[in-house]
């Protein structure tokens, strides 16, 4: 059991530092929420392989708490862009306000 | 290590690999929807192997439920938010256009034949449609 647990968190630590280059890199908001979204399933299924391969049920809560805030967080954040959005076109003129250069793609000037 | 341990095992490091190939996937995709579709496969998948690897190994103990829990909870949440990620992301274009082979939101659809519009007893417009299409003119003038 300790090979299992040993490759296990081998995986799951190169999948999390695979995960913070793109929450470090990513180009837009909603990146990073994904990635961040990602990362919280990852250390989720830590805590259970912890508690698994120990047979140490004294982390679920602990893993209850992450699972949920993981959808927390994303929504979240995700009705902030969206009321970003709803901001940025209500005015009519033509000059970007700063929440549209906030989360502009890659490639455009 | 007997069949059940091996069974667990097997399933831990299956979900544990599908964690490895979401950070691979998410450093090397495009486009926000395609690293969202990386970064589901742990989320949902991953996440029930390693419940159930962890429900094998964990079985007889008091609060095996709240791993049951947590498993139902991400097949529950995970379609919401990806369904808010995934609108936003369209909606502030950080989709890459020339990339998709069909785009339904993007180009209008063609007009409707000329059809008789349904009666509402009451005059009531139906909710679905929309308050400032084309339909609504003739609607609220009758």
């Amino acid at each position: 059991m300790t090979v299992v647990a040993i490759v296990c968190f081998a995986l799951l630590g190169a999948g999390a530092v695979l995960i913070l280059a793109r929450l470090a890199m990513g180009p837009s908001l909603l990146d990073r929420v994904v990635s961040t979204d990602a990362l919280l399933v990852t250390i989720a299924c830590g805590i259970a392989v912890y508690c698994a391969v120990y047979r140490d049920i004294s982390l679920e809560p602990v893993l209850l708490v992450v699972a949920l805030l993981a959808f927390v967080g994303s929504v979240s954040v995700a009705r902030y862009i969206g009321g970003m959005l709803v901001a940025a076109e209500t005015p009519a003129d033509a000059t970007p306000s700063d929440a549209d250069l906030a989360g502009r793609p890659e490639g455009t000037p | 290590m007997n069949a059940a341990d091996l069974v667990a095992s097997i399933c831990l490091v299956a979900g544990c690999f599908l964690c490895l190939t979401a950070g691979l996937g998410l450093v090397r995709f495009p486009d926000v929807l395609n690293r969202m579709h990386a970064a589901t496969k742990p989320q949902v998948l991953g996440v029930l192997l390693v419940m159930t690897g962890a429900v094998i190994r964990l079985t007889g103990q008091p609060i095996v439920w709240m791993l049951v829990l947590v498993a139902v909870s991400q097949l529950i949440t995970a379609p919401v938010s990806a369904h808010m990620v995934s609108r936003i992301a369209y909606r502030r274009r950080h989709v890459r256009r020339a990339r998709l082979l069909v785009d339904e939101l993007g180009t209008p659809p063609a007009p409707l034949p000329a059809r008789p519009h349904p009666v509402h007893p009451e005059g009531a417009p139906d909710a679905d449609e929309p308050a400032d299409g084309p339909e609504a003119d003739s609607r609220t003038t009758s």
